[in-house]
């Protein structure tokens, strides 16, 4: 071995031991959700001054109790159809008003689409810890306290300024020429917009929907301030306030609906991940 | 054959009436209730009634004067720029990974992107686990290696708890950052990175002179983002400590959860939340004039 082999090498040792360094950092906790969900009681809860019993196998077999007490003997099931409400009338909110005002932002407005996107984008910058004192005025005024009405009015605030700015910029990936096309052909500007748009915008449209599903399912602030009956709570919500009764800690239950939770969001984000960060960046990055 | 032009043709309209149902939405519910916020911070407003007077500074006065306020306020600015200074650090270097080519990096990427996916509430329970006074597995860890000798209580003592803190919160936006520090790096010419080569430029000379002066706008984003989910992030520190032991680890959100919701005053709790505001501001004017920079350069 020549000595730019060895240095071939120690490279690429180099970078797989970083490559599983960070892999180790990012996926810990849930390999550490994965061994909780499914260990014997007696296994989990030994001390961890205890050195002889280690920590990170399964030292006894398996088990699907903790499983079984999410499902059988907890609101979780109720918590994951109550998120599922509120998950589809927000996309529908979403969908009906962010789509419609990109669309008229990106091709309609012409000079002064931009700024205006902008300043709506802004808004998304305003966080939810800055509006629940005024919010919790707000939902009381309404009587909407302690509903999933309150969920599904509020957090439009947060998916309508993104996704208004996602659908602007992903149409300024689409030619113009179609549509121009459609209208020399005779269409109206109208149907042009109700006819023709709608296929062109579609992916579009699923970023907007996988965006606000990922959105309501990790909401936590707002559903704190608002619900507060255990049978009306979203699964964010009520995974870390509800399944801790008094200072008991279910921690095999807890952990197995964190993870039941975290792979459908995790799948899902890896999938949209580079439509997502178009509209972080703003235009600061030419993809 | 043009046809004649009719309503439906007439772009200003359609552009008002498509724009309208967004823009109601943001100023109602947005517009409104930070104008609110603001006003309410000025305000003896409790939950209980739904009168409320103007009190002036008095907000101010009484937070100003609280320790626990300013603690809150200091923990939020180290919370935030530690986690962001680690973040930063730990990012740009796994931006350089995970640009290589290697076996099994899909896989890779996948567990990297994960904290990102999940609710940060069910994150923060689990790392309340992983820190559990009792059964910790960093304790074990550290025990089994050698390294620990007494005991770390790491949500019971307000140093450590600061530390655990920070861990989480760049745990968290770690994944943020990297893909955009990546997105960065493949958008650099690769020409100009070829002549840094030709020059005899080395790893390191390239990374330092070269591609870390043309990330610094895409880093700023990440940097942006993140000081925002972090500065103004309640459920992390709300679950891991609820600000405890003894109201030593209250961030400002939780704070004014805590005087705003639960204690129910509310001007008290706008007040707190009010000072989130010197946060938000320089994010903004910074990704304003960054977006103007992009638009220049784009000519």
């Amino acid at each position: 071995m020549t000595r730019r082999d060895v240095r071939r090498a120690l490279k690429r040792t180099g970078l797989y031991a970083a490559a599983l360094g960070f892999m180790l950092f990012a996926g810990f906790p849930f390999y550490w959700m994965l061994i909780t969900a499914f260990k014997q009681n007696r296994d989990l809860y030994v001390g961890a001054s205890d050195l002889s019993h280690v920590p990170w196998i399964f030292n006894d077999p398996p088990t699907l109790e903790h499983v079984r007490l999410l499902f059988g003997q907890t609101d979780f099931p109720r918590w994951v159809l109550n998120t599922l409400v509120v998950v589809v009338a927000v996309v529908a909110i979403t969908v009906a008003v962010a789509v419609p005002a990109g669309y008229s932002l990106a091709r309609l407005a012409g000079r002064w689409g931009e700024r205006m996107g902008m300043g709506i984008f802004f808004t998304y910058l305003i966080p939810p810890t800055l509006l629940f004192v005024p919010f919790s005025r707000l939902i009381s005024l309404l009587g909407l306290q302690n509903s999933l009405g309150s969920l599904i009015l509020i957090y439009p605030t947060m998916t309508i300024p993104f996704c208004t700015w996602l659908v602007m910029g992903f149409l300024r990936s689409v030619p113009w020429e179609i549509e121009e096309q459609a209208m020399i052909d005779g269409y109206s500007r109208l149907a042009v917009i109700l006819k023709v748009a709608p296929r062109l915008i579609m992916p579009g449209i699923l970023t907007v929907v996988v965006f606000t599903f990922t959105l309501v399912l990790q909401e936590f602030v707002y559903a704190l301030t608002f619900i507060s009956s255990v049978d009306r709570m979203t699964v964010s919500l009520g995974v870390p306030i509800a399944l801790v009764r008094g200072d008991v800690y279910h921690w095999g239950a807890l952990m197995a609906a964190a993870l039941f939770t975290s792979i459908p969001l995790a799948i899902v984000y890896n999938l949209f991940i580079d439509r997502f960060i178009q509209g972080f960046t703003m235009g600061a990055v030419k993809g | 054959m043009m046809r004649r032009r009719t309503l439906a043709d007439r772009e200003e309209v359609l552009a008002g009436a498509m724009l309208a149902p967004a823009l109601g939405y943001v100023i109602l519910l947005v517009g409104v209730p930070f104008v609110l916020a603001i006003v309410l911070s000025f305000s003896n407003a409790t939950a209980g009634s739904l009168r409320f007077e103007w009190a002036g500074l008095r907000n101010y006065a009484a937070i100003l004067a609280d320790p626990i306020f300013l603690r809150a306020l200091r923990n939020s600015a180290v919370v935030t720029i530690g986690s962001q200074v680690l973040v930063v650090i730990l990012a740009t270097a796994a931006a350089q990974v995970f640009r290589a080519t290697f076996r099994g990096k899909r896989l890779a990427r996948f567990v990297l992107l994960l904290p990102w996916a999940v609710p940060v509430s069910l994150a923060a329970i689990a790392w309340t686990w992983i820190f559990d006074s009792t059964f910790s597995v960093i304790n074990w860890t550290l025990k089994a290696a050698g390294l620990l000798h007494g005991w770390l209580y790491w949500l019971g003592e307000p140093a450590l708890a600061l530390v655990a803190i920070i861990i989480v919160q760049a745990w968290r936006i770690l994944p943020f950052a990297t893909v955009i520090v990546l997105a960065g790096l493949s958008s650099i010419p690769q020409e100009i990175v070829e002549a840094a080569i030709v020059d005899g430029a080395g790893f390191w000379r390239r990374l330092f002179q070269v591609e870390l002066p043309l990330l610094l706008p895409v880093v700023a984003v990440a940097v942006l983002f993140g000081v925002v989910y972090t500065a103004t992030d309640l459920g992390v520190v709300y679950i891991l400590t609820g600000g405890g032991p003894a109201n030593t680890t209250h961030v400002l959100p939780t704070l004014a959860f805590q005087r705003g919701i639960l204690g129910a005053d509310l001007g008290q709790g706008a007040a707190i939340a009010v000072f989130l505001l010197p946060f938000l501001v320089v994010v903004a004017v910074t990704m304003l004039r960054l977006a103007r920079r992009a638009e220049v350069g784009a000519r």
